[in-house]
């Protein structure tokens, strides 16, 4: 199995090193080894579960309710500036 | 008798004879955390504090005569629920400096019911392990003998019921992470069905498995608090609009006798002390006036399989949210099982993969669900060992990808099934640590494996022991 382990850490935007990812990536092959056997059971006729107890299309009253005040909200952010959250920046010059 | 090692129902009958006060309650608690927590370290956040002026408040309480299902009873919370104002960190570096603005639908639903909070206590980080030795504040120990592990995810909650540093616990599972620990501790674990407890203000694992519930001295307590934390929660979407049950009357009233449902492969493999222990437990219940039928249940080698590829996917989607503008640390505070899963459930959601490993896991599932639902035809529960072993030494889990998914073989199936389980001890093995059997039972039935888990213990003494501490 050839897994392109540097783009899934991409994907997974995850900052690992060689050794790392290494490491990782037999792991993910052991892993993936494992979970292989399920291709022993045929699914073909059988359909996918995603909520167990059966509950669908769950609504709510489109109603304004009260929510944590802005400051409540904000103050677990490393920066802040007038209010906002601040984030790198993501274009360059 | 020492107060902190009261269950809840004795704690609140000399709390309402007024034999001591909730503050004494509360102090006795916080003096036994005291002198066992650096053996164990079932906590990761004391609020010694606030313990105190929740118990002069429910002292107040009970002195103006009022009636309320936890008053003044202390419990410890487990480190992935937001309490308002308290540090919440799911025992992980990404959220070691995370203050929560708001309350989780468990913490409102105890303070509702006048519970005194501890704490918070030790876990995986991010509830990813059964063993408490993936926390980045260090792994807690097994009370009965602190060379061996707790099991995990909620394995501070165990330790601290099992120690009696906590007269309850609040905890949570995903797949075992309240049973297995609850086994390897000796103490009641009870995995409600899913969208039984609401999941909001909780740090998500895999959404579509998490459960909370509780981690008690015995089965009463169990049930008593389920009657707290149960029931419908707007603010999470998936929790059941059916009704929740009295499930304490329930469980005391004699029951109809039930047919027991056992299964070869959950005891294939399994440590032979504990596979004898079961079965003398069975004829407990027999002896009870219960049935015992053999049943053909699905394997749950292949339930290890499904469960991996939906909760690592589960896991990589919930914590993409963590990237430390909004709060918490960046992405390189992550530990390496946190990458690991993250890694793996990326791969089984990228493009090209889906179908291959998302879609055909939840297709099984399907067949798993489907599997029960004809088990339940022929019998009322399921009864097997919750773990294989019994509680494992340090570093068992230490460069073992798959160690907390071969320690939960035996509670995913019902765990992907979304079926409620209960943990309880059903004998001790040669080295002195505890061994014990789930009961599992059809959607929303707490009240019956509540009411079989009870009779059980009515006529042992198990959960009677303590560690020597």
């Amino acid at each position: 199995m050839e897994i392109d382990i540097e783009h899934v850490a991409k994907l997974a935007n995850l900052p690992l090193d060689k050794r790392h990812m290494e490491i990782l990536g037999e792991q993910l092959t052991e892993t993936l080894l494992y979970i292989d056997r399920l291709n022993e059971i045929r699914t073909e006729k059988v359909e996918p579960t995603s909520q167990v107890t059966g509950l669908t299309n769950i609504i709510r009253d489109d109603t304004v309710s009260d929510s944590l005040p802005q400051e409540a909200a904000l103050e677990n952010a490393p920066e802040t500036y007038n209010g906002y959250i601040v984030v790198d920046a993501i274009f360059e010059e | 008798m020492q107060l902190y090692e009261l269950t809840i129902s004795e704690a609140r009958k000399g709390l309402e004879e007024k034999k001591f006060s909730s503050s004494e309650l509360t102090s006795a608690c916080l003096e036994r955390i005291k002198s066992v927590e650096p053996k164990l370290h079932a906590f990761v956040t004391l609020t010694e504090e606030q313990a105190l002026q929740q118990a002069q408040k429910a002292d107040f309480l009970l002195g103006s005569g009022e009636v309320r299902p936890l008053l003044g009873i202390p419990i410890s919370i487990k480190d992935n629920f937001c309490i308002n104002g308290i540090l919440t960190t799911a025992s992980s570096n990404v959220l070691r400096n995370f203050v929560p603005p708001y309350d989780a639908t468990v913490v409102r639903r105890v303070n509702e019911a006048g519970a005194v909070s501890l704490g918070k206590t030790n876990m995986d980080a991010f509830a990813h392990g059964s063993s408490t030795e993936t926390s980045d504040f260090g792994a807690s120990r097994n009370p009965w003998n602190i060379e061996r592990l707790p099991g995990g995810s909620s394995g501070g909650a165990a330790v601290s019921v099992a120690a009696d540093e906590a007269i309850a616990a609040v905890g949570s599972e995903t797949a075992g992470s309240i049973r297995q620990p609850a086994a390897w501790c000796g103490v009641v674990g009870l995995k409600p069905t899913y969208g039984r407890v609401s999941r909001y203000g909780v740090i998500a694992m895999a959404s579509s498995l998490d459960s909370p519930g509780p981690i008690t001295k015995s089965v009463e307590d169990a049930a008593l608090m389920l009657e707290v934390l149960a029931g419908h929660d707007p603010l999470d979407a998936t929790t059941s609009p059916l009704p929740t049950k009295p499930y304490r009357q329930l469980m005391k009233e004699k029951s109809e006798k039930v047919t027991i449902g056992i299964s070869d492969d959950y005891f294939d493999g399994v440590d032979p002390e504990i596979v004898s222990a079961v079965q003398n437990a069975l004829h407990e219940l027999e002896r009870l006036g219960h049935k015992v039928k053999k049943i053909n249940l699905f394997n749950p080698k292949y339930a290890i399989a499904v469960y991996t590829i939906l909760q690592r996917s589960e896991v990589s989607s919930n914590l993409a949210r963590y990237d430390g503008i909004r709060y918490g640390f960046g992405r390189d505070a992550f530990g390496e099982e946190a990458q690991r899963r993250i890694m793996l459930g990326t791969y089984s959601l990228s493009a090209g993969y889906y179908d291959a490993y998302y879609a055909k896991a939840e297709k099984v599932r399907t067949l798993i669900v489907e599997d029960f639902a004809k088990a339940f035809e022929e019998v009322d529960v399921v009864i097997g060992p919750t773990s294989p072993s019994t509680a494992l030494p340090l570093g068992s889990s230490k460069n073992h990808p798959m160690f907390g998914e071969i320690a939960d073989v035996l509670v995913e199936p019902s765990t992907i099934a979304g079926l409620p389980g209960i943990s309880i001890c059903c004998g001790f093995s040669k080295d002195l640590l505890p061994i014990s059997m789930q009961v599992i039972g059809p959607y929303f039935m707490e009240d019956l494996i509540l009411n079989v888990a009870y009779q059980y213990e009515q006529v042992t003494d198990w959960s009677n022991r303590k560690p020597n501490l």
